[in-house]
């Protein structure tokens, strides 16, 4: 599906992805469904284009959002019991703009509660299934968004990504995902997980709607004082351009699928014999990235966490007796186990007497990853990597074993650390049908141009 | 590192969180088992590298003090406290 090819009406489009949604309930993919609001946003989007009335760039498109994006349509529940019954007064300002382009929402997404996990198998909904393998996960946190998009229920969806949850569920359902510079698209009104890392970006089909949605979310955003100011529109576009690709020779162990290694390696056959240089980086420190992102996002977690308290909105506990009972019970009742690992760990890497044997030794570490890239970008102009070590696994397979799931971001945690864009495309399928994807990462603000080398090389 | 008992209850206490038991022994072994996954951050030298917390090395971000129109209404902020009464969000005691 691409958005440019959608002619029939937005009722029609709207109906058709609803139709779809329940068709594929079993796959768990939406916490909430947006029927009535979103049929009749549809209808006066049809009433406006039948009085010749100007519609925006995404007038009637129906779309999917991950629930952890405050819109004043449903609840947002960021798939956790202490939010389950938020309704929001406010649009988060990427809502916002999407839908004064015409866009219109017909479900929220589900995700590892607070976008905490690698397989949306941490939700308090349930876990959603993979698109291809109806016995694997869906990858995430955003493994709802992924398989909406994936399974042609809506030609995209919203996602965040703190660590690989929107590059790593697009490659477990074979659909491409972006994710931006960070600052690129204000985060108002998106529930906060780690603030140093967390970006918005989006679930499509194909390069040209991702590059449509960017040109609409992109900018800064007085409500987000980290949001860079609008470079993506301003972007000279490289037509055509010979690129010099790195390769990291670290990625290429007995640890990654050989489907992986051997999709990798026919991407780079196929990008040399088109006329691009193939450079061969070494980067020893990316392999302390997980270690490094274990630290400073449980850090950023527990902070931003703490303010769930179960007094000025969400889930208090009816057993409570005193202020530390509102706060304590409310909490651990609210939380998902994961949600409440991080929380811990975060507050023992900031506790006092491990500060700076954890927290500050790995904000030095990220100092050095970050050097790394600029090192390799002297060198290169994109890398294109795996995006995870294997598949998609099988529910179930991982979820006891945290240290286990963690290794699941081993390759996408590092472009976070340093900011970077890196866009998930969809190359090949593994021997059982499952979909195998690769990132290509650039320098930060590089986004529309890996789009536009995106379109011409691998699609 | 191995973590006590005691050690998770400190946690637990700075995390606000009531575990029960059985999470409390659960918590002990997962925490052992991340803590000694991130230890080996210790095999890297950073002498004299400088800590980044904000990828783009922003400061503070100033803007001025003024009075703008909000989003959201007081009553609609309220409405959203799971217990409330007259213009204000009802606690328990806290002494």
């Amino acid at each position: 599906m691409k958005i440019a090819d959608l002619h029939t009406s937005a009722v029609s489009l709207v109906k058709e992805a609803l139709e779809k949604a329940k068709k594929y309930a079993s796959h768990n993919i939406f916490i909430s469904l947006n029927e009535d609001e979103a049929l009749k946003k549809a209808a006066e989007i049809d009433q406006k284009i039948q009085n010749g009335e100007k519609v925006g760039r995404l007038a009637g498109v129906p779309y999917a959002l991950k629930d952890n994006f405050l819109s004043k349509q449903g609840n947002t529940t960021a798939a956790s019991k202490i939010l389950s019954n938020l309704r929001s007064p406010i649009d988060s300002t990427t809502v916002a703009k999407l839908e004064a382009e015409g866009a219109i929402m017909i479900g929220r997404t589900n995700l590892d509660a607070f976008a905490h996990g690698s397989s949306t198998e941490n939700s308090f909904f349930g876990p959603t299934h993979n698109a291809k393998d109806f016995e694997r996960v869906a990858g995430g946190s955003s493994g709802g968004s992924a398989a909406a998009v994936a399974l042609d229920i809506v030609p995209f969806a919203t996602g965040t990504d703190t660590g690989g949850s929107i590059r790593q569920p697009a490659s477990f359902n074979g659909v491409y995902g972006l994710k931006p510079t960070y600052g690129t698209i204000s985060r108002y009104g998106v529930v906060a997980m780690a603030s140093s890392t967390d970006v918005i970006g989006f679930f499509t089909q194909n390069p040209e709607d991702l590059d449509l949605l960017m040109s609409i979310t992109s900018g800064q955003d007085e409500k987000d004082l980290t949001s860079l100011p609008d470079y993506y529109n301003e972007t000279v576009v490289e037509a055509g351009a010979k690129k010099r690709i790195g390769v990291i020779k670290d990625f290429d162990n007995e640890n990654v699928a050989p489907e992986i290694r051997e999709g990798l390696k026919s991407q780079i056959e196929k990008l040399k014999a088109d006329g691009h240089e193939i450079v061969e980086l070494s980067m020893p420190v990316l392999k302390y990235a997980l270690a490094v992102y274990y630290v400073v996002v449980p850090a950023e977690v527990a902070s931003n966490l703490s303010r769930y308290d179960g007094i000025r909105y969400g889930y208090r506990s009816s057993e409570v007796h005193n202020i530390e009972e509102v706060f304590g019970l409310s909490r651990n009742d609210g939380f998902m186990p994961e949600n409440k690992r991080r929380i811990m760990i975060g507050n023992f890497v900031l506790s006092s007497g491990f500060y700076d044997a954890y927290y500050l030794k790995a904000q030095k570490v990220r100092t050095l990853i970050i050097k790394a890239y600029a090192e390799a970008f002297e060198k290169c102009d994109y890398i294109l990597t795996p995006v995870s070590p294997s598949p998609a696994f099988k529910l179930g397979e991982k979820v006891n074993d945290p240290v286990a799931m963690y290794l699941e971001d081993v390759m996408s945690v590092p472009i976070n650390l340093a900011g970077l864009p890196s866009l998930a495309i969809p190359v090949n399928r593994d021997k059982d049908e499952l979909p195998v994807g690769l990132q290509l990462i650039g320098p930060r603000r590089s986004d529309k141009n890996l789009l536009q080398f995106t379109k011409e090389n691998f699609v | 590192m191995n973590n006590t008992r005691d050690d998770i209850l400190h946690l637990a206490k700075l995390s606000s969180l009531q575990l029960t038991d059985a999470e409390i022994s659960a918590l002990q072994q997962d925490v052992t088992n991340i803590v000694g996954y991130i230890s080996q951050l210790d095999e890297l030298d950073t002498t004299g590298v400088e800590p980044t917390y904000q990828v783009f090395e922003m400061e503070n971000v100033w803007r001025a003090d003024e009075i703008k129109p909000q989003d959201a209404t007081r009553e609609q902020l309220l409405a959203l406290a799971p217990d409330q009464a007259q213009n204000m969000i009802k606690v328990q005691k806290v002494l």
